[in-house]
């Protein structure tokens, strides 16, 4: 059923619909609305499950570690610091190969102290072992978690995942998305059934010291799985367009790609501010296109090389940094295409819209006209000059 | 699917820790054991059993000895003995 | 075959406190009980891959998180149903409880989960080579509060650990000892009669980092209470309801026994401020015998 939706609204019905028996979680703009809607629904009866409202995000993440190692389907949201206090968990829960749903509202990092959006946040935790997801728009956002609950509980591949939503631009906008019927849900999500789990009738232990006979072999399966991440994603997606009508690729989207000579690959909401900039090009004669990197982890170099081997000039935006070193993203997309034959002539790094300075129209006409024959890295894009000349005395 | 390393229940028995004695073990006397079952509570390892008195045995498999049981004993029925005595 | 749920073969050192206590704890809670261990000695040596000591279900996380782990567990028992039957313990050691663990631990007791939380008090951070903790007691020699021409050990007294669990008002908190075993597994028992969130304190000695020999475990521990500088006490409700008292002995007697005082015995002065902390003790929880 088609609704008028705040994005943090959205995403609170669907986890609902998706029937966590355990939920916890810590208040952290922007991820607020989200948890705050699941405590109304637990409230309210309209959801049976136990919400236990925990004194910080480490302990959050141990809840529902601790919820889905007893069986249940568990749940957690966060952003920012919040995430990043979670990170000794997240790692933990990737390495005792426990299915879990995040949902990352995505926001800056501190310092300087800063609630609103940019990706260095879950961008920072690309070696976790989390599936990372990421959405352009509010229905995205929403399906992407019915996804990650089927992904994340396959038995071949038990590996926590994190949708990533751009805080406040989607957890508080505001659009129409098709919520599906509890029914719909439940035929594409049936009940979770562990594999293993504590269980008196059947008493396993779990979490166990591995020392160097064993270590290295449970880091090699997960990247290996991984791998099997990239040809699951795909299938599911397709079930899901059978069940709910919608087609995603779910690993990366090429927009108006085939015959462009100018590509921006970006993550997130700010592909629709793109898209509307491609448009207005194309109407302008402009041979220009978007590649959206759906899925960040595992990475898809091969879909990326298939996108943009014909591309002459690509620009890739990130909205985070490595400090020190080339932008995330970009540098990923330049290791896809090192030593093979065809790939675009240039790729050109660019950073915008961090601890939430707008990502206009203009800036993205502006990534396109930076986009020359003259590869760029880390070119920063709506700098205010006048700020640097600024001196602390 | 190797990683999440999931180990079954009990299964350090297959760890026989008993080749760490160096010097001592312990010898249960059988003689004035009154079954109050201190050995047995206290012993680190689990590897003393028993139930009535003068029926407690330790499972030198294990037996890392420390010598608690002896020094526990209320009746100095457990004694030390050296390793290489055949009792 | 013995019938514990802690089986042998596991790596803990020779007259090792923690395994004894660990030992009384899961035979009284009997196979019903989860476990959830903070990382410590008692997760190192009784969990190495592809081995377990143990017959009950476990799960160890972290070295902070247990009590948030063991939430997440309860809760999901919670909702499955299962709850009623079935225990939660925690097992940490007193690192792990009253430093890095201390902030899960508030969470989970003012949230009053249906849980047994149980730290194993050896005094110091034993698995990494003997560091003080906040529950090293005044004047020990550690690794990290070695003595020195400008040092007697130690400048701190142990944290209030009983006391902090006991202000947060849940129904059951109580201090125990491996040197009195009966009184361990009754507390254990009565504390999992008890729905909501319980604290129960184990003193259990460690003969690497405490310096004794490793058959005098249990002696050390009595020796312990006896002096008053372990009290056994117990709270219901953040009150105090009952107490272990005792003939006090002076505390030379316990200091003696083991090489990380072994520098007091050249000094009377200090011995003298460990014997105020033993009065203290005794005073404040009425621990003496009367007459």
């Amino acid at each position: 059923m088609k609704e008028f939706l705040e994005g943090s609204r959205a995403i609170a019905e669907i986890v609902k619909r998706c029937r966590p028996g355990v939920i916890s979680a810590y208040p952290i703009t922007p991820q607020t609305h989200i948890v705050e809607d699941l405590a109304q629904f637990v409230a309210d009866g309209a959801l049976k499950c136990e919400f236990v409202n925990v004194e910080s995000e480490h302990s959050a993440a141990s809840v529902v570690l601790g919820g889905v190692a007893a069986g249940v389907r568990s749940y957690t949201a966060t952003s920012s610091q919040g995430l990043f206090y979670m990170m000794e968990v997240l790692f933990n829960i990737a390495g005792m190969r426990l299915p879990l749903v995040l949902t990352c509202a995505n926001r800056a990092i501190s310092a300087p102290i800063n609630i609103w959006n940019d990706q260095q946040d879950s961008i920072s935790l690309r070696d976790s072992g989390w599936v990372q997801m990421y959405a352009e728009d509010i229905q995205e956002a929403s399906d992407f978690h019915m996804l990650a609950y089927k992904l994340t509980e396959d038995a071949s591949i038990m590996l926590p995942v994190m949708v990533c939503m751009d805080g406040f631009i989607l957890t508080h906008g505001i659009e129409t998305v098709d919520m599906p019927r509890q029914e719909e849900v439940d035929k594409f999500l049936p009940p979770y059934r562990p594999l293993y789990k504590l269980d008196t009738a059947d008493p396993v232990s779990m979490g166990i010291l591995a020392d160097p006979d064993y270590y290295m072999e449970t880091r090699f399966a997960i990247q290996e799985t991984m791998k099997k991440v990239l040809e699951k994603i795909p299938v599911l997606t397709q079930d899901f367009s059978k069940a709910f009508g919608r087609a995603y690729n779910g690993l990366v989207e090429g927009y108006r790609i085939d015959d462009a000579e100018k590509v921006i690959v970006a993550l997130g909401s700010v592909c629709g501010t793109i898209k509307e900039v491609v448009d207005e090009l194309r109407s302008k004669g402009k041979k220009v296109g978007l590649l959206k990197i759906t899925t960040f982890r595992p990475f898809p170099a091969q879909k990326v090389q298939e996108a943009l081997k014909d591309i002459p000039k690509v620009a890739v935006l990130d909205r985070a940094l490595s400090l020190g070193s080339y932008a995330p993203v970009a540098a990923e997309v330049k290791a896809a295409f090192f030593g093979k034959k065809k790939g675009p002539k240039v790729i050109s790094s660019f950073i915008a819209g961090l601890g939430g300075r707008d990502i206009t129209k203009d800036s993205i006409r502006e990534v396109f006209s930076l986009l020359t024959a003259k590869e760029v890295s880390c070119e920063f894009i709506d700098l205010k000059p006048e700020l640097l000349k600024e001196k602390y005395e | 699917m190797f990683g999440p390393l999931i180990s079954k229940p009990g299964s350090s028995r297959n760890n026989k820790t008993g080749s760490w004695r160096t010097e001592t073990k312990p010898k249960l006397l059988k003689q004035n054991c009154i079954g109050c079952k201190m050995c047995l509570l206290i012993c680190p390892e689990g590897c003393i059993t028993g139930a009535e008195k003068n029926t407690y045995a330790c499972d030198y498999l294990y037996c890392k000895g420390c010598g608690g049981c002896a020094a526990i004993c209320p009746k100095a029925d457990i004694v030390m003995i050296k390793e290489e005595s055949k009792d | 075959m013995s019938k514990t749920l802690f089986v042998p073969g596991h790596t803990a050192c020779a007259g090792c406190g923690q395994s004894m206590g660990a030992r009384l704890v899961i035979d009284a809670a009997g196979p019903n009980t989860i476990v959830v261990n903070n990382t410590g000695c008692l997760e190192v040596f009784s969990t190495k891959y592809p081995e377990s000591a143990w017959q009950v279900p476990w799960i160890h996380s972290l070295f902070e998180n247990a009590a948030a782990v063991a939430s997440g567990v309860e809760s999901a028992l919670k909702f499955l149903g299962t709850k009623d039957s079935t225990n939660v313990i925690v097992q940490a050691g007193d690192g792990g409880t009253a430093d890095i663990g201390l902030q899960a631990i508030s969470g989970m007791l003012e949230r009053n989960h249906d849980i047994l939380f149980v730290c194993y008090d050896n005094e110091a951070y034993m698995n990494t080579g003997i560091q003080r903790s906040g529950l090293t007691p005044f004047d020990t020699n550690t690794t990290t509060s070695p003595i020195g021409a400008q040092s007697t050990g130690n400048v701190r007294p142990k944290k209030p650990m009983p006391e902090i669990a006991a202000a947060h008002g849940v129904p059951y908190v109580a201090t125990a000892s491996v040197g009195f075993t009966q009184d361990v597994q009754r507390k254990v028992k009565k504390a999992l009669s008890i729905k909501g969130a319980k604290y129960l304190q184990i003193h259990v000695p460690c003969p690497l980092g405490w310096r004794h020999e490793s058959s005098m475990t249990i002696q050390v521990a009595k020796a312990a209470v006896e002096a008053g500088l372990y009290p056994l006490v117990e709270y219901e409700y953040g009150k105090l309801t009952a107490v272990r008292q005792i003939q006090p002995k002076p505390v030379e007697e316990y200091l003696k026994l083991q090489g990380r005082f072994k520098h007091l015995m050249k000094s009377p002065e200090e011995i003298k401020k460990v014997q105020a902390i033993a009065d203290s003790n005794i005073e404040k929880y009425g621990l003496k015998t009367q007459a």
